[in-house]
């Protein structure tokens, strides 16, 4: 009957009382709007990094060290053992004195290495994984490390790893603060929508009097919630948005001496929706609770 | 069955004790035909007002039954309540206006309540402010008003709904007897039209004036 009209009236009684006290209503979004942009700052920035470290290669390359002493039949066993291995893409044999002319000619370090008397470096394999699994890569290297004449294996994605690690634990911190400055939220709206209520108790109890439902009297409240919360959410994006202008400044300049052309991203339009919906979601569900609590408080006196 | 259909309001052996014990009304019965104008008279205290809220079903009865064309109200569910109290037109000596918005939006809130369309709401509050002549001040707020004016504008917004039943709470209590008069005119031209009218007050000089069924509280008690 009429829905639409009365979502249309509630929502318009509602606009008119933000109009008419413009600067607590721009206050309690700008509140909402700094709690929420901690989170949003966080996963932006984490989210960027991200895409930073996806740019560089992470191809896994795991090195076998074979023991000092160890002979060329024993590296041409080894070889034969890698060649049945189905994880391994290709590999290469690097005999030590190929190790040795490769130290004496690069920069920084030809001096030391002229300056030793023998060769202390091992016959080593350099093997390209088809997996970049990491628990593959851990299962493969034990493997590895069982065969016979081999000192040691390095697995050099540990970088990878950490940084992934590292990543994901910025990613959780952000979801862990956007849990808890959501449930600020709440209670924020909450609150808000209890003094409405209590300021506007004469006309809910004279809507009441009239033949008002308990839906048609916590509808404006509802929308009062929503919008509070997409403003905040709004105000949040900008927060967030205008900080990485501002942050933009000095990467660019940093990115330039690296030869990078990184640049800090605002989030999508995909990420921005999330978070108007989640606000307005969370402020919805604040009016929901104090609405709940204190409209039947109020009756027509008996 | 046919003297039953006519029954707006019927009481029979209601009795209404509020909590912590006084008992503001004994052992009532009585009905009000459809059509009929009747006062409820008696010194402050008598229980005017708290006949009119059983009513309304803004109170329950302790004990007895209140039946408003037809339904039992002591026994409505909560959610049933509202939709009674939209056949109701009610009248509060306190006008009990709304103070944040104009006086044609005062008038509206009824119809809102109920989910008018836009043209007919518009169309409906204006024919009401019309009615109880205020239709040249829609725009203003209502604190402006006069307490004649309010009463009136009061009086237009129990009416917009065009309700079978109208209750009245000492309509005439703050008026001087000018507007008083104005005011029961109104009733009367309300009742012309086929409106129940149950009005609460304290004045004997309006009921002499103005016939009609009068019911005489003394006490919480209807003496035969």
């Amino acid at each position: 009957m009429n829905w639409l009209e009365q979502h249309r009236l509630a929502l318009g009684l509602i606009l008119r009382r933000f109009a008419r006290s413009p600067l607590s209503s721009l206050l309690a979004m700008m509140v909402i709007g700094v709690a929420l942009s901690l989170p949003l700052g966080l996963y932006t920035l984490v989210d960027n990094t991200r895409s930073l470290a996806g740019n560089v290669k992470i191809q896994p390359q795991i090195t076998v060290f074979l023991s000092p002493g160890a002979s060329a039949g024993s590296a041409r066993e080894i070889e034969a053992r890698l060649k049945e291995k189905h994880a391994i893409r290709q590999f290469r044999f690097i005999p030590r004195d190929q190790a040795m002319q490769e130290l004496l000619q690069s920069a920084g370090l030809a001096d030391v290495a002229a300056g030793l008397d023998k060769n202390p470096l091992p016959d080593a394999f350099v093997i390209e994984t088809l997996s970049t699994n990491p628990a593959e890569l851990e299962s493969l290297r034990n493997g590895l490390l069982k065969l016979p004449k081999v000192d040691s294996v390095l697995l050099d994605t540990v970088w990878a790893k950490r940084l992934n690690g590292m990543l994901r634990l910025g990613r959780d911190i952000a979801l862990l603060l956007a849990a808890l400055l959501g449930f600020a939220l709440v209670v924020v709206t909450s609150n808000t929508i209890r003094l409405q209520i209590l300021s506007q108790r004469d006309e809910i109890e004279i809507s009441k009097l009239i033949g008002a439902t308990d839906a048609f009297i916590r509808r404006p409240f509802l929308y009062h919630g929503a919008l509070q919360g997409l403003g905040g959410g709004l105000a949040a994006w900008l927060i967030v948005v205008l900080c990485l202008h501002f942050l933009n400044i000095g990467v660019d300049e940093l990115a330039r001496l690296y030869a990078s052309r990184f640049h800090l991203q605002v989030p999508g339009t995909g990420d921005m929706l999330a978070l108007l919906l989640f606000s307005s979601l969370l402020g919805w569900i604040g009016a929901f609770l104090a609405v709940g609590r204190h409209l039947r408080e109020i009756e027509p006196r008996a | 069955m046919a003297t039953i259909k006519n029954e707006m309001i019927s009481f029979s052996q209601v009795h209404m004790r509020y909590p912590g014990g006084r008992e503001a009304l004994k052992n009532l019965n009585f009905t009000v035909e459809r059509g009929e104008m009747v006062f409820i008279t008696g010194p402050t205290g008598a229980g005017k007002s708290t006949l009119l809220k059983l009513v309304a079903a803004i109170v329950k009865p302790s004990t007895g039954s209140v039946v408003v064309s037809g339904q039992n109200v002591g026994k409505l569910r909560q959610a049933a309540i509202p939709y009674l109290r939209r056949k109701l037109g009610l009248i509060f000596q306190d006008h009990k206006l709304l103070y944040d918005r104009s006086v044609l939006e005062n008038v509206m809130l009824p119809l809102h309540i109920t989910g008018f369309p836009r043209a007919e709401t518009l169309k409906r509050a204006r024919a009401a402010l019309d009615k109880v002549n205020l239709l040249g001040l829609e725009k203003a707020n209502p604190i402006s008003l006069s307490g004649g004016e309010q009463q009136r504008l009061c009086v237009a917004r129990a009416i917009v709904n065009r309700p079978a039943i109208v209750l009245a709470d000492e309509p005439t209590g703050n008026l001087d007897a000018d507007y008083a008069n104005e005011i029961m005119e109104m009733f009367k031209s309300f009742n012309q039209v086929g409106v129940t009218l149950l009005i609460a007050t304290h004045d004997e000089h309006l009921i002499t004036r103005h016939s009609g069924k009068t019911l005489h509280l003394k006490q919480g008690e209807l003496p035969a």
